[in-house]
């Protein structure tokens, strides 16, 4: 249904309702020179709905793809040569996500202030994040994107 | 140059470095008076009234020698034009040696520290830290008992939004205490509390009701207020609103050392017969306050436990 790509990223078991929060974390919409294509809620065995990008002849840092495991952790990424998956990723949680969520905590100084939010991963299995300024933890599939 | 100084929050300070503040605010309790900040100025932003703190630490800074600039009303700053909180302490620190920051929202005392050239103390951030506070509380039970370690201390009231409570709890992890919480349900200690007693292995007891027995074993029995508007079943605040006062007769049985602390202001839950009691500390508790103060202010900005021990600015 999606055409097979030549050579790039392969972002597949995207939750369909997390697709463009993933579009908008990967800033795919200034890609210049790739073509990219979207397939949304596609059927799947496993997730009954899913959706998946392609990015042709684009790699992505480990970091940036990393920023995915905030919305949507159980993606697969395939690095595709020659028509060929040469490499099969996860993503991981880092231990800092920096400027990508919002606190929900309204008093927090970085709901009030022009700033970088910044929050300390606690519990990578719960998925539980602690704002770095108001010190409120908080579940990540609660999460806002800033 | 070294590494800037500040005190945003307690928890992450190390048993050595409570003990090193303890010792440090003994030194300013046996001489107050000095000129060890002479020359220096120290700034109070106060961008949320707070007329105890803020008149504690100023005296603090008064006593030393420094001169003391700031606001106590944000309603005749800039912020109210909607200049940021970075403005605001990237200006004073132009003209400050340090600033000592009381805020409305949390993490503000974190960020200003982060953006500031200057040390920053944290006065309270909204419903977050307020490290100045703990520290005196550790003080006044340092005194009051000779030690931190090993001791039973009932937290009575209002658990769940009392701030102090909290940096207490956490504070005291590293002493091997028993705490007893004693609330009503509404307002009894947060589950992320209790779940951090367990990881820290501090020994804990919960009930509702607090009287004569619950006080007897206690070392320390520290009070709260239990406020109406935290309710929301007001005929929960009526059913429980006189349970948690303490009065004198509550206090026959209360070993010889218990002492009474209460952060401040007092409404009723301490009824004014105990303030003659000699297990009453809450005013002593206060004055603390100035030696934890003079102690934080110096040690922000670099002055040891030598230098203050061996101050030749000493004042008679």
């Amino acid at each position: 249904m999606v055409a097979a790509i030549e050579n790039g990223t392969v972002i597949d078991h995207i939750p369909s309702s997390k697709l463009f929060e993933v579009v908008s974390l990967l800033h795919l919409e200034a890609i210049r020179g790739s073509s990219i294509m979207v397939g949304y809620n596609l059927k799947s065995k496993k997730m009954g709905h899913k959706s998946i990008i392609k990015v042709s002849d684009k790699y992505f840092s480990d970091a940036e793809l990393n920023q995915l495991s905030v919305v949507a952790p159980n993606v697969t990424l395939c690095i595709i040569r020659d028509y060929e998956v040469v490499e099969k990723k996860k993503v991981a949680l880092p231990d800092e996500i920096r400027g990508i969520v919002r606190c929900a905590n309204p008093k927090c100084i970085t709901n009030n202030e022009p700033m970088t939010t910044l929050f300390h991963v606690t519990d990578r299995e719960r998925g539980i994040i602690q704002c770095h300024y108001c010190e409120k933890k908080q579940n990540l599939e609660h999460v806002k994107l800033v | 140059m070294p590494t800037k100084k500040n005190l945003v929050t307690i928890a992450h300070l190390t048993k050595e470095e409570l003990m090193y503040m303890m010792e440090m605010a003994g030194e300013f309790e046996k001489h107050p008076n000095r000129k060890i900040l002479d020359g220096r100025v120290v700034a109070t932003l106060f961008f949320e009234p707070s007329t105890r703190t803020r008149l504690s630490f100023e005296t603090a800074a008064n006593r030393l020698g420094a001169r003391v600039i700031g606001f106590t009303d944000p309603k005749v700053t800039s912020s109210t034009k909607g200049e940021t909180l970075k403005d605001t302490i990237m200006m004073v620190s132009n003209y400050a040696d340090v600033i000592v920051m009381r805020h409305y929202l949390e993490g503000a005392a974190r960020y200003a520290s982060e953006v500031s050239p200057v040390p920053v103390v944290n006065a309270g951030d909204g419903a977050n830290q307020h490290p100045s506070q703990t520290m005196l509380d550790l003080y006044s039970i340092y005194k009051t008992q000779g030690t931190l370690e090993n001791l039973e201390i009932l937290l009575v009231g209002d658990l769940k939004y009392g701030r102090t409570v909290h940096s207490l709890l956490m504070a005291m992890r590293h002493f091997n205490p028993t705490f007893h919480f004693i609330a009503p349900k509404e307002l009894a200690m947060p589950e992320e509390y209790k779940v951090y007693c367990r990881e820290h292995g501090i020994r804990f007891t919960e009930q509702e009701e607090f009287n004569e027995h619950a006080i007897a074993q206690a070392d320390i029995v520290y009070m709260t207020r239990v406020q109406r508007e935290r309710f929301t079943d007001l005929m929960e605040y009526e059913r429980v609103k006189d349970v948690y006062i303490l009065r004198e007769k509550m206090l026959r049985s209360a070993k010889a050392n218990m002492k009474i602390l209460h952060p401040l202001p007092r409404v009723n839950e301490i009824a004014y017969d105990v303030d003659e009691n000699p297990h009453a500390y809450y005013f002593e508790q206060a004055h603390n306050g100035l030696f934890a103060r003079e102690a934080i202010i110096c040690d922000v900005l670099g002055i040891t436990l030598d230098d203050v021990k061996n101050d030749p600015t000493i004042l008679p």
